[in-house]
């Protein structure tokens, strides 16, 4: 059974106590264990204020879980989480197949960027004070875009 | 054979082209002359993860009623809109973006 890494996103009513959330880790972490996988990281994000109301509620209380285990605990978790009445949201991602992805684009960039500085007879890595970075005016200065015909 | 010569050549000529040579058609319309270049911002910014926690860089592409903001308008390349598009997906699916907003 491979053991591949996910990513866990929860959400919880804004007005649930400590204790409530502290229970549905331990149910997660309970089953998680019974399965042979592994919690991670938990990162609790807290209280958030949805983008769009789910039933009455307008916040959520949010947590993330990193869980390294099997398909087969993922889908016992999903199954288990959909139940479950306390938590009104709820994602499951599989998170290393696209780490591997961003780590290669990483690497194959700066290898190829070295490869094409060493042709130009340049040393490989960018020296300070190197380039037109400041003197250019940047006209990509804000994040909007000019919305024409759409 | 005269292909895209006299009246035919309509469709086209909109997106990259459109701004290199402003013939005397684009000189009647709205916007006659200068368009900035489209630049996909993640090639440009270096950005290689594209992640659905990260609300604050998929904001700028998703406007105020919310659909996705195409690639035509948004300048960005066609594996980063991919990539765009589920990171965008996930995060509704979270609540940490709005399906439809009126």
């Amino acid at each position: 059974m491979s053991v591949r890494q996910y990513e866990l996103v929860y959400i919880l009513p804004p007005d649930s106590t400590e204790q409530q959330v502290a229970e549905v880790h331990d149910l997660i972490a309970a089953n998680v264990t019974r399965l042979n996988g592994q919690i991670e990281k938990t990162e609790p994000w807290g209280r958030r204020k949805l983008a769009y109301e789910i039933g009455p509620l307008k916040e959520g209380f949010y947590v993330l879980e990193v869980i390294s285990g099997s398909g087969e605990l993922m889908k016992e978790l999903d199954r288990r989480l959909k139940v479950l009445d306390q938590v009104i949201r709820h994602l499951v991602v599989r998170s290393d197949a696209e780490k591997k992805v961003v780590e290669r684009t990483r690497t194959k960039r700066q290898t190829s960027s070295e490869r094409r500085r060493v042709k130009r007879g340049l040393p490989p890595t960018r020296q300070p004070g190197e380039g037109r970075s400041s003197t250019e005016p940047d006209d990509m200065d804000d994040d909007r875009f000019d919305v024409g015909e759409v | 054979m005269p292909f895209g010569q006299g009246r035919s050549g309509g469709g086209g000529g909109r997106g990259r082209g459109a701004d290199k040579k402003a013939g005397d058609k684009e000189k009647g319309q709205r916007r006659p002359m200068f368009r900035r270049r489209k630049v996909c911002k993640f090639c440009a910014d270096k950005i290689d993860d594209i992640n659905y926690k990260d609300v604050k860089l998929l904001g700028p592409f998703v406007p105020e009623r919310g659909k996705i903001l195409p690639r035509r308008i948004s300048g960005t390349c066609a594996m980063h809109q991919r990539k765009l598009q589920t990171a965008i997906k996930r995060a509704r699916q979270l609540a940490l973006i709005p399906y439809v907003t009126d």
